[in-house]
């Protein structure tokens, strides 16, 4: 699959995100991490995938990994629709703004993230704050579970298929079961 | 007011002591200043006067940068990476970087108001002479401009006196575009600083253009019953001839309608506009037409509507020649800033030019003499409309069909569009015969015409997409009143009040151009929702236009439903882009009239009154302009927060405040001289939403204010929780942070709120006389 970013325009500088070439890949990185978060955004309910939406494949994961959720935009109500309660929930410009904040602590207040993994953004606004995030948060690693390269992100997911995302997101939610 | 320039040349006169011949005088400035309210601190502000306000704001909402690229390329030591704190070879790092782009659109914003506001008012001026009176509301408008009184200390009374006011921001424009050349300013705040200087001036330079304009060219005054407009092209009637101007300055605009009317052809022609011209010649002549936003060029052009294009400037297609020239449609570059590269015709016979554009020879003409440019444009739609045939250059489903099976699935149509839309999908259906996915895409389209630039088979996508939804395009017949311009000085009294205390929950401004993230019906529902609930929605540019373009369940449009007063509950549209000023004067004059704070070259007092006390929020929805990146610098400046559609991001920099930070949110209680916490009201003041469900929560939010009332808490926090729990499923997790005493809590929700509260540690404080500015306290502390 093809490292390009997803939008054409959205050419990558001199930092390009390393490519996840699969999901044991990521699933390394996340249970590397000390205290992951995932930022969810507005798509979680535009995308299907094997006749579920993609915010569902995204409480199996969250569930899986116990990774605290940060639900953008309105999204904390479709979280609660389904019977899962986010972490947090903030605008997607609140949240970038607080992590590259190295005083804040975190939702629980007990530290700042270690590693940002961001999902089901539009993608010129992922990208934007995964911009944000290269330049301002150098101790912040970010990831992006989406199927669409993100050259900002510390590591990207290649282009790929709908049938791709939803045999990665499946296989990161079992390799992660009963936490990360 | 001042008088420049004058000379008194005598040649001979005989007086009791002798006899004087030749005498000339020259008298470079006369001041004649009978405006009895004394000068305030900052009369013209220099880019520093007010650098001590800005840091203000700017400690309070910090910079959050997203930059769009990691280089800098703008001189000849780069290109300079400056990826994750390094330096370029100027010493610049990436967050001053940053600011720096945000000053140069906020000066190119600034600038092109300003520019379009000195075409308008030196036309004016050589029309109707410098003496010639500003009236912009009878006697329902005593304080005319309101913002050029502030930031000046002018008080304008005549079209003359608007060219002082001009040169001053055009000098400031100069400063802040200059602040951005290499090795000038270093510092990312003092860019910030900048940039609001640059909104400042541009919120005068749009004043200035707009009171010209009403004041002699007959326009709506101040007038909430302004009429109401036919919009959308299906309210065009195509059997006629069709003028279609585009772009933003009226001027070329009035020529077409005064010789249309002069030659008796006003019944036999249509003339129509795209944009803020659209508005503005509506304003001049009830019976021009609006069809639509900005983005929709393509699709009227390709349509074949228009039989001439008349371009005058800003945010015009700069590849419309070539758009009109595949549908024979002659072309009129009207403006000195948008050429086209069309051979200059203003000094040529009109009969000469007219043949050569109906005989094809030329394709368009550049013509810098408007009313030459109305007779041409008249002459030429009458001759040329029977023969073009209403062209257009739109395939039929049968050829799309055709044509969609040649398609390659590549993918870089989708990779390409600002919208992510599913072309090759849609593609893929049609080559089956399958038309609906294409049509689906016609209302998210936002007409950028970039999927063709890229499309390996040259398909013409847009077009499909065009044909496919072309019922919903000629079946478009919609309402919009017209821009009534500036709000009155009693609206303001019988709503300054109720808005200060916040009774009235807020003012919404939805404001700026149409680059939606799915179509225009979110300005629309977004609207009718705060007018349903008593909010005051002032609309302007194209988000009026599509505020207009969808209908109730009784069929009536937005405007029809809603008075269009500056009342709670009123859907008032301001009109045009430069019409925008009128909204910063109102809460300029919520300041001046309500609460007779001293206007006259006063700007951080009255700032800070309106950041403190008055619940007003912009919506930005489709914002994607320099221009809009101007206007919002002049609302930040006031205080005034702004939010933008999910597109808005690309602006690259937010404006955050954080509501966790206790400690950034105390104000001093004017009347003691203490320090009083008052939460994160108003909590950002430039913030990115990402779907409308988020836009209508964070507006309620946006409203609440340090001053309001229990009463008006109360009000303001009911709609807060009630879009809250509708659109998130919860109550507010930081309600703690607006309630003052218990008084300000909803009496329906006294019982669950207080256990929120008591869960929350929550202790009562004082509702303070609010102000940042230490030299407002009346009492100091012991």
């Amino acid at each position: 699959m093809s490292c390009e970013p997803w939008q054409c325009a959205e050419v990558a500088a001199t930092k390009k995100a390393n490519p996840i070439t699969k999901p044991e890949v990521a699933v390394a990185l996340i249970k590397r991490s000390a205290r992951p978060i995932l930022v969810v955004g507005s798509n979680a309910t535009d995308r299907c995938m094997e006749g579920r939406q993609l915010i569902d494949f995204l409480i199996d994961f969250a569930k899986a990994s116990k990774v605290p959720v940060v639900a953008t935009a309105h999204m904390v109500s479709e979280f609660l629709k389904r019977g899962y309660e986010p972490a947090g929930f903030m605008s997607a410009m609140d949240i970038g703004n607080r992590l590259v904040d190295p005083g804040w602590q975190g939702l629980d207040g007990k530290g700042h993230p270690d590693l940002a993994i961001f999902v089901a953004l539009p993608y010129y606004m992922e990208a934007l704050i995964l911009s944000g995030l290269k330049h301002f948060a150098p101790d912040l690693k970010t990831m992006t579970i989406d199927n669409l390269y993100h050259p900002h992100a510390s590591w990207s997911y290649p282009n790929g298929t709908l049938e791709d995302w939803a045999n990665n997101l499946k296989v990161m939610t079992s390799k992660l079961e009963g936490g990360q | 007011m001042t008088s420049k320039n004058v000379r008194v040349k005598i040649g001979e006169m005989k007086t009791s002591t002798g006899l004087v011949k030749n005498l000339e005088l020259s008298i470079g400035k006369i001041v004649d200043d009978s405006w009895a309210e004394p000068m305030g601190p900052t009369p013209m502000p220099s880019l520093t006067a007010l650098r001590d306000w800005d840091m203000k704001l700017l400690n309070k909402y910090k910079p959050f940068y997203m930059p769009a690229c990691d280089l800098c390329c703008l001189c000849t030591f780069g290109k300079c990476d400056l990826t994750a704190g390094k330096r370029g070879a100027c010493g610049l790092d990436i967050g001053a970087q940053s600011s720096r782009i945000v000053l140069l659109a906020c000066s190119i914003g600034a600038a092109t108001h300003t520019g379009h506001a000195r075409h308008v008012v030196d036309h004016l001026i050589e029309k109707y002479g410098r003496r010639h009176p500003l009236d912009v509301g009878g006697l329902n408008v005593k304080v005319e401009a309101p913002v050029t009184r502030l930031v000046t200390g002018i008080k304008p009374e005549t079209l003359g006196d608007l060219e002082e006011v001009l040169e001053y921001c055009e000098t400031q424009i100069t400063h802040c575009l200059s602040a951005a050349h290499t090795g000038q300013e270093g510092n990312n705040l003092d860019f910030e600083s900048k940039a609001f200087h640059a909104g400042m001036a541009d919120q005068v330079g749009m004043e200035v253009a707009d009171i010209a304009q009403v004041s002699t060219l007959n326009f709506p005054k101040a007038d909430p019953e302004a009429p109401l407009i036919q919009m959308g092209i299906g309210t065009v009637d195509t059997t006629k001839p069709v003028i279609m101007c585009i772009g933003h300055n009226v001027v070329p605009s009035v020529g077409i309608i005064d010789y249309m009317k002069e030659s008796k052809m006003d019944d036999k022609m249509e003339v129509v506009g795209l944009c803020c011209t659209a508005f503005d010649n509506t304003r001049y002549y009830d019976r021009a037409k609006i069809v639509g936003p900005i983005s929709w060029q393509l699709r009227f052009i390709r349509g074949g509507f228009a039989d001439v294009v008349v371009l005058d400037e800003q945010c015009v297609r700069t590849d419309m020649f070539n758009e009109a020239e595949r549908v024979k449609a002659p072309v009129i570059a009207a403006s000195e800033k948008n050429c086209m590269g069309f051979k200059d015709r203003t000094k040529d016979p009109t009969d000469e030019i007219v043949a050569d554009l109906v005989s094809g020879k030329v394709p368009g003409v550049l013509i810098l003499d408007p009313e030459k440019v109305g007779e041409v444009a008249v002459k030429v739609a009458k001759q040329i409309a029977p023969i073009r045939k209403k062209m257009k250059v739109i395939p039929n489903i049968d050829k799309i069909i055709a044509l969609a099976k040649t398609c390659r699935q590549c993918n870089l149509c989708q990779r390409s569009c600002p919208q992510d839309l599913k072309i090759p999908a849609a593609l893929k259906a049609a080559a089956e015969g399958n038309i609906a996915p294409l049509t689906n895409l016609y209302e998210s389209c936002i007409g950028c015409g970039r999927c063709e630039e890229v499309c390996p088979v040259k398909l013409q996508i847009h077009s499909f997409i065009i044909k496919a939804g072309e019922k919903f395009m000629i079946e478009e017949t919609n309402l919009c009143r017209a821009g009534r311009g500036a709000v009155q000085d009693v609206e303001i009294r019988n709503v300054g009040s109720p808005i200060v205390l916040g009774e009235i929950p807020g003012i919404l401004a939805v404001v700026g151009c149409s680059n939606y993230p799915h179509g225009g019906k979110d300005v629309y529902d977004i609207c009718r929702e705060f007018a349903l609930r008593r909010y005051i929605v002032v609309t302007s540019g194209c988000s009026a236009m599509s505020a207009g373009s969808y209908r109730n369940e009784e069929g009536k449009t937005l405007y029809e439903e809603f008075p269009g007063g500056f009342e709670a509950g009123g859907v008032l549209n301001v009109g045009s882009c430069v019409a925008n000023s009128h909204i910063a004067g109102a809460a300029i004059k919520v300041a001046n009239i309500f609460a007779k704070r001293p206007l006259r070259g006063n700007y951080e007092e009255i700032a800070d009154y309106i950041h403190n006390r008055l619940g007003a929020v912009g919506l930005a929805w489709g914002a994607y302009s320099q221009k809009a990146a101007s206007i919002a610098a002049g609302f930040w400046r006031l205080g005034v927060p702004v939010l933008v559609g999910p597109h808005g991001s690309k602006y690259r920099r937010m404006l955050l405040g954080r509501e966790d930070k206790l400690e950034d949110w105390e104000v001093y209680d004017a009347r003691t001289g203490d320090k009083v916490n008052v939460g994160p009201a108003p909590e950002h003041l430039f913030q990115t939403v990402e779907t409308p469900q988020e836009a209508m929560v964070a507006i309620a939010k946006l409203c609440i204010r340090p001053n309001d009332t229990w009463k008006g808490r109360s009000i303001k926090l009911s709609h807060y929780i009630d879009l809250h729990k509708r659109h998130y499923g919860t109550m507010p997790p930081d309600l703690h942070l607006f309630v003052r005493t218990m008084a300000d809590v909803p009496m329906t929700m006294k019982d669950e709120i207080a256990n929120i509260l008591k869960a929350k540690g929550w202790k009562e404080t004082v509702i303070p006389d609010p102000t940042l500015l230490p030299r407002m306290i009346r009492k100091k502390k012991e």
